[in-house]
Order: structure tokens, then C-alpha cells, then sequence
């Protein structure tokens, strides 16, 4: 509560200003601390990868960047700007609904359960947001999202309901559609996790389309650790709500640092 | 049944015909009252704001725990001494839509909560304001689980319409208790009355059926 905010300036500017930055950001429910003053920047078209074991609190560092989750202590901020608090009198305080939304509209984030809207076409997903948020034409919005759908090659099943879709199809569509807001940073939290083995390579193909040929900050929960290693600028280990070790990908799980990471890697790797 | 004349069911047939759009009024008005207000109670009660969200809570127990009987005098009868006057009509539907309204928040409070949380996620994350969430994303998928209830609250309502003849409401049973006291026969109009409410309760409650699958399919989630 008496968090002494000057601490925290009021914009980050500079050539080198990350797209996110956590700054000694806290976050418990009651006694459970889940994250405990972390500091964390993602450069402007970084892939940046989290992986640790469940309850280290990586889809929680998600879920507060996409406004699901508030925090304790601490300030976010997302391109330059906080995204937690704004600027009222010289100071920084809590944000109210219409700053959160617009901070949102840099944000797209995808889901471990896909939750598309189930009423909806795949086409329909991805111009629901166009539509209702961003106030296209149908037009435009129908154009973008036969692009975007294309994009993930789901043009042939378009206008099938979700519950007609498989999982790595649907998953795809949920892409498309967090796409079609034009966000600058990309969340995606265990998007492979709920997917039968044989289609995970739909959903990381695209995904790696996606590093290749766009300017996109993006981050990514995963289990995945031959494709993190495979597409990640940099790799966090997180543990006990911090973070434990961070590098290149060759570097920490090639030579991990940290005994709690080398346990957690020969762990998974043992999974396998 | 030698007390049973058809001559008579005849010469009554057209005035309690003529009453049966007055109760279908009175039903499809009250209907419409406790559809409204019913999500004006249901979206209130999930508001974050825990005093108005107690308050609301505790109002729709006491209308539920109340005889609709009892509601309508009160509206009719102690209204005009705050000042409000309402016709019997208007009292009437007033009394029923409120409620009803009780009965349908519940319904769709269900009908609410059976969407999963991602949904709400989902639609954060694509930046949709609470409106547009509610409207285009949460109750499109809360309509289906919750029509049956609606359906059987929609029979509910028409079969205690009679209620309003208390108040002087010329419905069905209004006017089939006038019919008996003008002429002391009984029998034909009350059961009249009874295959009139069953030939209307028995479609409309299949009606609600088809109309419920036809939702789903509708919508894509069947």
C-alpha cells in the first residue's frame, strides 16, 4: 500500500525503451506469493520465452500483461507507457477502464484452451474484434480476416463453427483472430499444451511463420523446449515466482547455470 | 352428465373467446416486463459493487418468497397511498412481470454462469467492452441453457394470470365467475376455462422445445 511510486518514471523513452517492461512487479492471493519483484524487459521484436515448472508463476506474468490478472505491487509498462497505471498530477496511479483499454489494444494473447467464440464462424472470430473495437467495415474486416485465416491456412474451413474444428485448427483460428487487432505484442500461453501430439506442429509452424516474417514482440509460455530453443531470442527459467536464470537459448539449455534449472531441464528432458 | 348443456357452452363460447385475449395481454405484457427486468437483475447481481449486488439479492429472495397474490394487492391497493394510481391492467402486469423477473434472474444467472470463464478472457482480450461482451459474446451462449426455463416461466405466468381477477382484471376467470353469477351455471364455464388454458399451456411448451433446438443449431452449438 505504501509503495513509494516516484520510483517509477512516468514514461520510458530512448532508443533502446523495451516494448514491456516489468518493474518490481509483486503479485500474491492472500499468503501465496505468486510473483515476487520481478523485473523483466522484452526488446521491441523479441521472442522471448518462459518456461519453468507449474506454479513458478509464468502464465500469471501472461495473464497480467493481457489486464486478466491486477497486480500488487510494482508498474507494467507496455510501449513506452505504463499499462497498470496512468499519469494523474505528475505521479503514477492505478489505471482506470478506458486507459486499460486503450493499453489493451497493443496487446493480442493467445489461450491454452483456444476459447474461441463457439457461436461464431472462424471467420467470424477474427472480425468480431475488427468490427465491434477497431470500427471497420465489414468489408475490411471480412478482408483481413480471409488474410489472416489464409495466413494459417484455414481459408477451406472458414465459416465452420469451433465445434467443428480440431484443436490445432481451432487454436490456429484463435491466432487469426488475436492477428486481426493488429497488436504489437503477442502473448501465448501453453498454446500447445491441450493439443494431441500429432497436431502441435500445425500450431508452432505457424508461430514460427510469424517470427520469420513479422516485426512482432512476442511471448511465449511453453513445454515445449526443442521449439522454444529452436525460435526464442532469449529464454527465462522461472522459479518460485522469479526469475532463476535467463539467456540465449544455446546458452541455458546448453549449459545451464543454476542447479534448479539443470534439475528442471534433465526433468523434462527424462519426459520425454 | 345430464347437467351438461351445449347450447349454453355455445351462447357463452364467444365472451370467454374475448376473454382469452385479455389474459394472452396480460400474460405476454407481464412477459415482457419479466424478461427485461429479469436481466436487469440477473447482469446487476454480477456488478462488483457488493452493497447494491446484497441489496438486489435480498429483493429478488423477498419477491420469491412472497404469494403473487399478495404483490399484486399491494401494487393495486396500497400503491395509491404513495401516490402511485394504476389502472388494474397496468397494476396487473406490473405485479406479475416483477414477479417474474425474480424467478427469470435466476434463470439467467444460470444461463450466465454456464459460460466458461475463458469466454469473459477471450473477449478481454480482444478488447470488447463490458456491453459488447455481455451482449455479443456471454448472452448469445447463455440463451440456449436457459431458454427451457424461460419456456416453463412463460406457461407459469399465462396460468396465474386468473390471479388478476382479483383486482377486477377481465380475463378468463374474471369472466367466467361473472358468467356464473348472472346465471348460476358453473359447469360449462369453468371447464371451458380449463380447455382453453390447456390448449394453449400444451403448444406453447412444445413450441418452446422446437424452439430451443433450433437455437442451438442456430448458433452452431448443437
Amino acid at each position: 500500500m505504501s509503495e513509494d511510486m516516484t520510483q517509477f518514471p512516468l514514461r520510458l523513452e530512448g532508443e533502446n525503451a523495451p516494448m514491456v517492461r516489468f518493474m518490481n512487479v509483486s503479485k500474491s492471493y492472500g499468503e501465496l506469493t505468486v510473483l515476487d519483484q520481478l523485473n523483466l524487459d522484452v526488446a521491441p521484436g523479441e521472442m522471448m520465452t518462459i518456461i519453468g515448472p507449474s506454479g513458478s508463476g509464468k502464465t500469471t506474468v501472461l495473464r497480467m500483461l493481457m489486464t486478466l490478472e491486477t497486480i500488487n505491487k510494482g508498474v507494467i509498462y507496455v510501449d513506452g507507457e505504463p499499462l497498470t497505471h496512468m499519469e494523474k498530477n505528475g505521479v503514477l496511479v492505478p489505471a482506470n477502464k478506458m486507459h486499460l483499454r486503450r493499453m489493451r489494444a497493443k496487446i493480442g494473447m493467445c489461450f491454452q484452451h483456444f476459447n474461441l467464440f463457439p457461436h461464431m464462424t472462424a471467420l467470424q472470430n477474427c472480425m468480431e474484434g475488427p468490427v465491434q473495437v477497431l470500427g471497420l467495415t465489414k468489408e475490411s474486416a471480412r478482408q483481413r480476416a480471409e488474410e489472416l485465416l489464409e495466413m494459417v491456412a484455414m481459408s477451406d474451413k472458414r465459416d465452420h463453427h469451433p465445434s467443428r474444428l480440431s484443436g490445432g485448427q481451432q487454436q490456429r483460428v484463435a491466432i487469426a483472430r488475436a492477428l486481426a487487432m493488429r497488436p504489437k505484442v503477442m502473448l501465448f500461453d501453453e498454446v500447445t499444451s491441450a493439443l494431441d501430439p500429432e497436431v502441435i506442429n500445425e500450431v508452432t509452424g505457424v508461430i514460427r511463420k510469424l517470427v520469420g516474417e513479422h516485426h512482432l514482440t512476442m511471448m511465449m509460455v511453453t513445454h515445449q523446449m526443442g521449439f522454444a530453443r529452436d525460435i526464442s531470442d532469449r529464454v527465462c527459467f522461472f522459479y518460485g515466482g522469479k526469475i532463476e536464470e535467463q539467456g540465449a537459448p544455446a546458452d541455458l539449455f546448453g549449459s545451464p547455470k543454476k542447479q534448479r534449472t539443470k534439475q528442471f531441464l534433465s526433468a523434462v528432458k527424462e519426459a520425454v | 352428465m345430464t347437467n351438461w348443456r351445449w347450447d349454453f357452452v355455445w351462447e357463452i363460447l364467444p365472451r370467454l373467446i374475448w376473454a382469452t385475449g385479455n389474459t394472452l395481454l396480460a400474460a405476454g405484457g407481464g412477459y415482457a416486463i419479466a424478461l427485461v427486468l429479469g436481466l436487469a437483475l440477473a447482469v446487476a447481481q454480477r456488478s462488483r459493487h457488493k452493497l447494491s449486488k446484497n441489496i438486489l439479492r435480498e429483493l429478488v429472495e423477498f419477491i420469491r418468497s412472497t404469494p403473487l397474490v399478495l404483490q399484486i394487492f399491494f401494487i393495486f391497493y396500497v400503491g395509491p397511498q404513495f401516490g402511485v394510481w394504476l389502472s388494474p391492467w397496468t397494476a396487473g402486469m406490473v405485479a406479475i412481470g416483477l414477479h417474474y423477473a425474480a424467478y427469470l434472474s435466476e434463470v439467467y444467472r444460470g444461463g450466465i454462469d454456464s459460460v466458461p470463464k475463458g469466454q469473459w478472457e477471450a473477449a478481454t482480450a480482444i478488447n470488447l467492452t463490458t456491453t459488447q461482451t455481455y451482449w455479443r459474446i456471454i448472452l448469445p451462449q447463455a440463451l440456449p441453457p436457459s431458454l427451457a426455463g424461460m419456456g416453463n416461466y412463460l406457461v407459469g405466468i399465462f396460468k396465474d394470470t386468473p390471479m388478476l381477477s382479483v383486482i377486477g382484471v377481465g380475463e378468463l376467470m374474471h369472466t367466467a365467475n361473472a358468467i356464473g353469477s348472472e346465471s348460476y351455471r358453473f359447469l360449462e364455464p369453468y371447464t371451458l376455462v380449463g380447455v382453453i388454458f390447456l390448449a394453449i399451456s400444451l403448444p406453447t411448451a412444445a413450441l418452446v422445445r422446437l424452439l430451443e433446438a433450433s437455437v442451438r443449431r442456430t448458433l452452431g452449438m448443437s
